[in-house]
């Protein structure tokens, strides 16, 4: 524990912490563009020079400096003042003065630290360097002229996405960043280097020039895309979310968002419900809400309450969840399923929890991946495990087939069997391995794989650590199962199907077994399921209304409000609440208050945000053993649900990325 | 071959690949990267007379060791000894930095200008390519010029045409010292240590 003095102030910094996280302690702001805690030391842009004694007799990067015993440190000398503007005053040699028309402008740390550390002119009367815009693809705009190459976005897809797709070319002035042969940045996390890049040389391509940081409000809120719950700050102007980006938070996401989280929220002006529709020979024709009501009270008024049930959509936030369940309980329905992936998933919450933890997942030692596809279904595990990996010299093993991920990995073969019969070499492994963790993925849990898996769960969960993993794709999905949305599974409803169906936003399932079923529709896009619908209750999307979501860990988080729902449209829960007026029911709650207090009197863990641990049960499941291969991923990364297909950028990324498509260049303006 | 994707070792130097990379400790086979592009510069000379790294042979160096694309192509713009566009059939690199051009290396250059090379450009026979460098290392007998794996020194503006000559004439010229000197040894035989020498 060395004890340094930074301008007079005593700090003791933990061993091996550097100078700057020295000055930091002891409250010293330190100007960088490379240096990034959750990257690798690069120390090329010089900017973090400070003064320390003893040592050489000038300024030393503090970055990459290791604080010892009874340095001394000065952050506001004159040599430190007159260094930094020498540095800065190089850094902006070559930079362009196209602030104004700059997207990075106002939130831009050159222009930043300029204003603070800069000597506000320039004496270089040069040319300046010009560089070509390289292509990143849908995503990343670039004006590369910006860049100052202090290599963030390399070390970002080297260290946390795994992709190593941008690489800086060529050396000292003609250095230039590129991707190779400019292939769009195919990385599932790409757009996190957006907000890597301290200048403007890389931007969000989907809203160039359309907004100023300044102009944008600003409401917490939970990335729904998939199931890891990734906390983002949405950024909205009027009525339309602008864009989305993501919030420091280390259980879950770090400060990473994956891209269907930040680029999709253009998918929530398109398709959208604005109005109840009702099915009148055949053919669906606009409503008003008064209509629809009456059109669900009489669809009601023909079918036993044995003959209704509901299906829980992937995106339904916990309140949207209850107030359905609790409308339909009066009504006498039983029939409530969340999992209409196909899992069997039940019990204990620890039995369908990722009960690891996501941060947790990179201490595992060995990660045994069972029918998912982490680098699609949870972009964020992914790098966690790649964490594992890199840092702890964890091996992964897979069974079931995916795309391949970002490190190595042994395939064991596309057959679900291998699980209940592990290979010799992988058994030996995990009888071994102190922290092992086993990742199913939630369309792959039938009842055979999860016999399987609990089976050899005395493996996996030891004292003080569970190594028991459910991969969810769904955000509604662990807030559907707390709250009992689980009925007799997706096959006994199908084969034998209810007269009366409620579809809370369900686009994901082959509806054709429900042929014969009139089927309520609520939610928010024309989707699937809206297409099959005799009513449709136009619903709210993910950002119109405040809602709880439960992650896979089983964490509770709540997000705002950002935006109102278009149209006639309304939150969820206020629809089934004005629903059960209509049909006579009291639900005894009129506000989100009251409601939440309702879901915390029943589930005391939705009461409050955060992770209630669930206590692990052993227990031997009845089913045959596992066999045949895994089920793939039923859509790409970029069409999982209804708000990705609407999104034009999501179309974009399916047509340059996956399909390699070039895109028509416009004409200009 | 026309477009290197089927770029493979010959016999001779799948071994000596090997070899390189059977230098390292094992998960630290990246370190190959710059002795294996070296090689495979030369062996597309040997193939076709040409010493660079087109895009696709880098990718097949960098496959071989398993290092992503991106990484062996930074190796190959950063270091100015890989060339990633065709050069001519010799490669002449003219040291233009301080020692070599106090000691003439302008008249080295308007030599090469007067045989018709340009800098950066290839000549019209194809036969040589001429580069402005800097320092490689000899300056005791500067100003000196390299031509693909040869050093000539101690060079004035005649014996530079004298050299480009040779070499258009299809001559090897002998490389080294043009005045006679050994290596770096003194003009004119040893001043010192007379006995010894």
């Amino acid at each position: 524990m060395p004890k340094v003095t930074v301008d007079g102030i005593e700090v003791e910094v933990p061993a091996g912490a550097t100078v700057m996280q020295a000055c930091e302690a002891a409250g010293k702001e330190i100007p960088r563009f490379c240096y990034h805690e959750r990257l690798s030391i690069a120390g090329n842009c010089r900017m973090c020079l400070v003064q320390v004694s003893p040592g050489p007799p000038k300024p030393q990067a503090s970055c990459a400096l290791p604080a010892s015993e009874g340095q001394t440190i000065l952050t506001d000398s004159p040599m430190v003042k007159k260094a930094r503007e020498g540095v800065m005053e190089f850094l902006l040699i070559n930079h362009p003065l196209d602030c104004p028309i700059c997207d990075q402008g106002g939130e831009c740390d050159l222009q930043d630290q300029a204003m603070a550390y800069g000597r506000g002119g320039s004496r270089f009367d040069e040319n300046k360097r010009a560089v070509t815009e390289k292509n990143m693809g849908p995503l990343i705009k670039t004006v590369m002229t910006r860049c100052i190459h202090c290599t963030r976005c390399v070390r970002f897809t080297e260290e946390v996405a795994g992709t190593n797709e941008i690489g800086a070319l060529y050396r000292g002035e003609n250095m230039q960043i590129t991707s190779f042969l400019e292939q769009a940045v195919s990385s599932e996390l790409s757009g996190n280097v957006i907000d890597l890049c301290p200048v403007g040389a890389l931007t969000s391509k989907p809203t160039a020039f359309h907004y100023r940081p300044w102009e944008l409000k600003r409401n917490d809120g939970i990335d729904v895309m998939d199931a890891v719950g990734a906390s983002i700050t949405v950024h909205s102007r009027t009525a339309e979310v602008i864009r989305v980006t993501p919030r420091l938070n280390d259980d879950v996401n770090e400060e990473w968002v994956a891209d269907t989280g930040r680029f999709a929220v253009d998918g929530l002006k398109e398709r959208r419900l604005d109005r109840p529709w009702v099915r009148v020979n055949g053919e669906l024709k606009p409503a008003s809400w008064g209509q629809a009501f009456e059109a669900v009270k009489k669809a009601l008024a023909g079918v036993d309450a044995g003959e209704v049930a509901a299906l829980a959509g992937d995106l339904a936030a916990v309140e949207d969840l209850v107030a359905a369940k609790d409308l339909l309980t009066g009504l006498g329905v039983t029939r409530l399923e969340s999992r209409t992936d196909g899992a069997a998933y039940e019990g204990p919450a620890a039995h369908w929890r990722f009960n690891t933890g996501i941060a947790a997942l990179e201490t595992a030692d060995l990660i045994l991946l069972v029918g998912c596809d982490p680098k699609l279904d949870a972009p964020l595990v992914n790098s966690r495990i790649l964490k594992a990996v890199r840092r702890k010299g964890a091996q992964v093993f897979r069974i079931g087939a995916g795309t391949e991920p970002a490190y190595p990995i042994t395939d064991l073969g596309n057959d679900l069997a291998l699980l209940a019969k592990l290979p010799a070499d992988l058994a030996e492994k995990l009888a071994k391995a102190e922290r092992p963790a086993l990742l199913i993925g939630s369309r792959n849990a039938s009842a055979e794989v999860l016999a399987a898996a609990h089976a050899l769960a005395g493996q996996f969960v030891k004292d003080g650590w569970n190594g028991f993993n459910i991969l969810h794709t769904a955000a509604a999905r662990v807030g559907a199962l707390t709250t009992g949305w689980v009925g007799e599974g997706l096959d006994a409803l199908a084969h034998n199907p209810p007269k009366l169906l409620f579809l809370l936003g369900v686009d994901e399932v082959a509806l054709a077994p429900f042929g014969g079923a009139t089927k309520i529709y609520i939610g928010s896009h024309g989707d699937r399921g809206a297409a099959v619908a005799d009513i449709i209750l136009p619903g709210a999307a993910w950002a119109e209304k405040p809602g709880t979501w439960v992650n896979m860990e089983g964490r509770v988080q709540r997000s705002l409000r950002a935006t109102f729902p278009p149209g006639e449209a309304r939150e969820d829960w206020t629809i089934f609440r004005a629903l059960a007026d209509v049909l006579g029911i009291k639900l005894g709650y009129d506000n989100l208050d009251q409601l939440r207090a309702r879901m915390a009197a029943e589930w005391p863990e939705l009461g409050r945000e955060g992770l209630t641990p669930a206590a692990w049960e052993a227990a031997k499941l009845k089913a045959g053993k596992p066999a045949g291969p895994s089920k793939p991923r039923a859509t790409d990364f970029y069409s999982s649900n209804p708000i990705l297909r609407a999104s034009p950028t999501m179309r974009a990324c399916v047509a340059e990325i996956l399909e390699g498509r070039v895109p028509q260049l416009e004409a200009a303006e | 071959m026309s477009d290197f994707t089927d770029f493979k070792w010959s016999d001779a130097n799948a071994v000596e690949a090997e070899r390189i990379i059977g230098r390292y400790p094992k998960g630290r086979e990246n370190s190959a990267i710059m002795p294996l592009l070296w090689l495979a510069q030369y062996q597309v000379a040997a193939q076709t007379g040409v010493a660079w790294l087109p895009l696709p042979v880098i990718e097949f160096v960098a496959a071989q060791i398993g290092m992503p694309k991106i990484r062996a192509l930074e190796v190959a713009t950063f270091y100015t000894m890989y060339n990633l566009k065709p050069v001519g059939r010799f490669h002449v690199q003219v040291c233009g930095t301080t020692p070599c051009m106090l000691r003439g290396s302008d008249d080295v250059l308007r030599a090469c200008a007067d045989k018709g090379l340009k800098k950066g450009e290839v000549t019209n026979d194809g036969l040589f390519t001429l580069t402005e460098v800097e320092c490689l290392g000899a300056c005791a007998n500067a100003p000196m010029v390299q031509v693909n794996d040869d050093n000539y020194e101690d060079l004035t503006y005649e014996t530079m045409t004298a050299i480009l000559d040779d070499l258009i004439a299809g001559r090897t010229p002998k490389a080294g010292s043009q005045i006679g000197r050994t290596a770096s040894c003194p003009e004119g035989g040893p001043t010192s240590l007379k006995e010894i020498a």
